[in-house]
């Protein structure tokens, strides 16, 4: 009986993070852009400061009609914003947020992480593909293209962490963090965060969505509910990656003073807050321009790392 | 059983791809309204580009032929949206040449001020909507702040924020309001202090100049052949710029600065606006300077009732905002004109897209379009 209350308990905890955390970094983009911009952002909805904005965009969104285009493949199209949000959904289960305080704390957290990431961008192609419309097409390619160059220095600046900690379990990265690891795994920190950016398809890197070109990219047939997913698939995206990029690079847990899990929501908090920062502050790379980013600029820094950690580990040993 | 060679290229007969018409627009959010570009697309590459035009047309010419002098005023500020105190100036000017009207000094100084706060109203536009359809959204909001401190001064004098119809012939339809002078020069130096925001968002961002440099080139010969003007031809290099070379209002006694570049592409022609309403800025307080000193007089004439036109023609051109605005205009003496030809900056300045956009991707396409600085309602008359 206590198992099967333990397991309920933290599916219900990593469901409420996972509807809880991305309404408040979707309502801190709000705001932080606003006031970014000389402006005020959503001052009504909920009375203060607009607090309820976002619930309120959920109620309208599934108050609209759920169009299908006629030249759309249905059955993708329709399954399209599930397969681009419920991989999020299973890493979050993943990420551990303090000593023992991980819903599924897997031998293999980071491989397991990282493959079901990749499976994300697949949605965005599919809804490209299905939706029957030329930008879309155009949209679900350079997502793809994307994919393909962004993975590889994602999983390189990754391994590089796993190889200092010796271990692949994220709950046992963050326990073998030490703080010197700081500066040691700075660059591949760099990376992995802007390799997430990149698959994540947030500014600069939003060439897939780009509405000054195409429209609104792969989701520009997509109404309702089923928008709505797309945008939360971003927004938890968001909280995944600075949670990962957390784990890996920033210590998870640990922290002076302050308990663990709080020091962990901070340390989301304020990538979070970079996220957003860099979407105010940067125009758009053109497709070709971010291929060659990730090609000449981040694989070989990501190899780099890995050799600079695999000479640390020798010369330590 | 049949045996089969597998090697390099396998497939490639049966995988042929195909080129894309892509059809950016009539509506397409970088068209800013309803252009429309018939794109062949080779995977992202454009292959040619053909620009529709005429979802707008509103026959404002021959409108024109049916309108008095004073009405003319109204359906000519409207095609060019942007900058509706420019297109006045034109209809204004043909028609005071064609009567041999003097027009009181107050109101030149008047007419130049405005003209110039237009032009700076017109470029923040540009300057905030371009880095936008490159993907940076902040520029926008800073530039509507700046603009909004120049239309209220605008809107105080003439009760509108966009069609401000406060030219007549032979003046202005009203002097200006007491104190008015004072609070213009205050817009135009907070316009002028926070500039910098939006310029230290862009001109030095890795990225924007990734997007911008060495894109969209133009070289003079086909700005020639074009007849493209305005901040796109200064941008490659073409030194013209009526307010120096033929001035008209008070331009000859103001020390006009004109912005050149020599690179032609992207990059050089937000270079160029950006200067341009530098410039603008500092001529507005010259202009505010200048009336400021200039003793109480009239600032119209007295009109006839019904106002004719000797007959004749005379073709009055201006440097607009967006380039050179003329008109043509032919009286046959009655009380409206038997033909106005209307040349446009925006029309000649967007046929030049054929020549340039071929060889770009679709994402380059989007920054040379926004860098053609149009309105669609000045293409479609």
């Amino acid at each position: 009986m206590a198992e099967v209350l333990d397991v309920l308990v933290r599916i219900a905890s990593v469901m409420v993070a996972f509807l809880l955390l991305p309404l408040i970094v979707g309502q801190a983009e709000h705001k932080v852009m606003a006031h970014m911009q000389a402006r005020l952002g959503p001052m009504y909805a909920g009375g203060f400061h607009g607090w309820a904005q976002l619930i309120a965009d959920g109620v309208k969104f599934m108050q609209k009609e759920d169009i299908i285009p006629r030249a759309a493949d249905r059955r993708v199209f329709a399954l399209a914003p599930g397969v681009s949000l419920v991989p999020y959904l299973v890493v979050m289960a993943a990420i551990p947020i303090g000593p023992g305080l991980v819903a599924a704390d897997l031998d293999v957290g980071l491989f397991f992480v990282l493959a079901v990431m990749g499976v994300g961008v697949l949605g965005s192609i599919m809804a490209g593909w299905s939706s029957g419309n030329k930008y879309s097409l155009l949209g679900g390619m350079r997502s793809a293209a994307q994919l393909m160059s962004y993975e590889l220095p994602l999983v390189l600046a990754a391994s590089s962490v796993a190889m200092a900690a010796g271990t692949l379990s994220l709950s046992g990265i963050v326990d073998a963090w030490q703080w010197w690891w700081l500066p040691w795994q700075a660059a591949g920190g760099v990376v992995f965060f802007i390799a997430g950016l990149a698959e994540l398809r947030r500014p600069p890197f939003d060439m897939p969505i780009a509405e000054s070109e195409l429209i609104m990219g792969h989701m520009t047939e997509y109404t309702g509910m089923r928008f709505a997913l797309f945008m939360l698939a971003e927004y938890v995206g968001i909280v995944v990656l600075s949670a990962l990029t957390a784990v890996l690079f920033l210590g998870g847990w640990h922290g002076p003073l302050l308990p663990g899990p709080v020091w962990m929501l901070v340390k989301v908090a304020l990538l979070s807050f970079v996220v957003i920062w860099l979407r105010v502050s940067y125009p758009r790379l053109r497709e070709d321009q971010l291929q060659k980013l990730a090609w000449i600029g981040l694989v070989p820094v990501a190899l780099g790392q890995l050799a600079l950690t695999g000479l640390v580990k020798v010369l330590i040993v | 059983m049949t045996e089969r060679m597998v090697g390099i290229g396998a497939g490639a007969k049966e995988l042929a791809t195909e080129d894309m018409i892509l059809n950016i627009g009539p509506q397409h959010p970088s068209t800013h309204g309803v252009l429309r570009l018939r794109l062949m697309l080779d995977g992202e590459r454009i292959s040619s580009a053909e620009p529709v035009i005429g979802y707008m047309h509103r026959g404002a010419e021959k409108l024109f032929e049916v309108r008095d002098y004073r009405q003319i005023i109204m359906l000519a500020n409207r095609h060019d949206w942007l900058s509706a105190f420019a297109n006045e100036l034109g209809v204004v000017l043909a028609a005071e040449r064609m009567l041999g009207m003097e027009v009181p000094v107050r109101a030149v100084w008047a007419r130049t001020l405005l003209a110039e706060l237009n032009r700076a109203l017109n470029h923040l536009m540009f300057l905030g909507s371009y880095p936008l359809e490159l993907g940076a959204i902040t520029p926008m909001f800073y530039a509507f702040r700046e603009r909004e401190l120049i239309q209220a001064v605008l809107e105080e004098i003439s009760g509108g924020r966009m069609h401000y119809m406060f030219n007549r012939v032979g003046g202005l339809k009203e002097d200006l309001p007491a104190g008015w002078l004072g609070r213009a020069g205050q817009a135009v130096a907070q316009v002028r202090s926070r500039l910098p925001d939006i310029e230290g968002l862009l001109l030095g961002n890795d990225i924007f100049l990734a997007r911008t440099r060495g894109v969209g080139v133009l070289d003079r010969h086909t700005i020639m052949q074009y007849g493209v003007s305005g901040p796109i031809a200064r941008a490659s290099g073409v030194d013209f710029d009526l307010r120096r070379d033929e001035p008209y209002l008070a331009y000859g006694e103001l020390p006009v600065k004109v912005a050149t570049r020599t690179a032609g592409d992207c990059h050089a022609r937000f270079e160029v606006l950006f200067e341009q309403l530098r410039v603008s800025l500092d001529l507005a307080d010259a202009c505010l300077a200048r009336l400021a000193e200039l003793p109480p007089g009239p600032i119209n004439q007295r009109l006839p009732k019904v106002l004719k036109v000797p007959e004749g023609h005379t073709y009055a051109w201006t440097e607009s905002p967006l380039g050179i605005n003329g008109y043509y205009l032919v009286s046959r003496g009655e009380k409206t004109p038997w033909r106005l030809k209307l040349r446009s900056a925006s029309y000649n300045n967007v046929q030049v897209l054929r020549e340039i956009l071929p060889g770009h991707l679709v994402a380059d396409m989007v920054a040379i379009l926004g860098s053609m600085f149009f309105v669609v309602g000045d293409i479609d008359k």
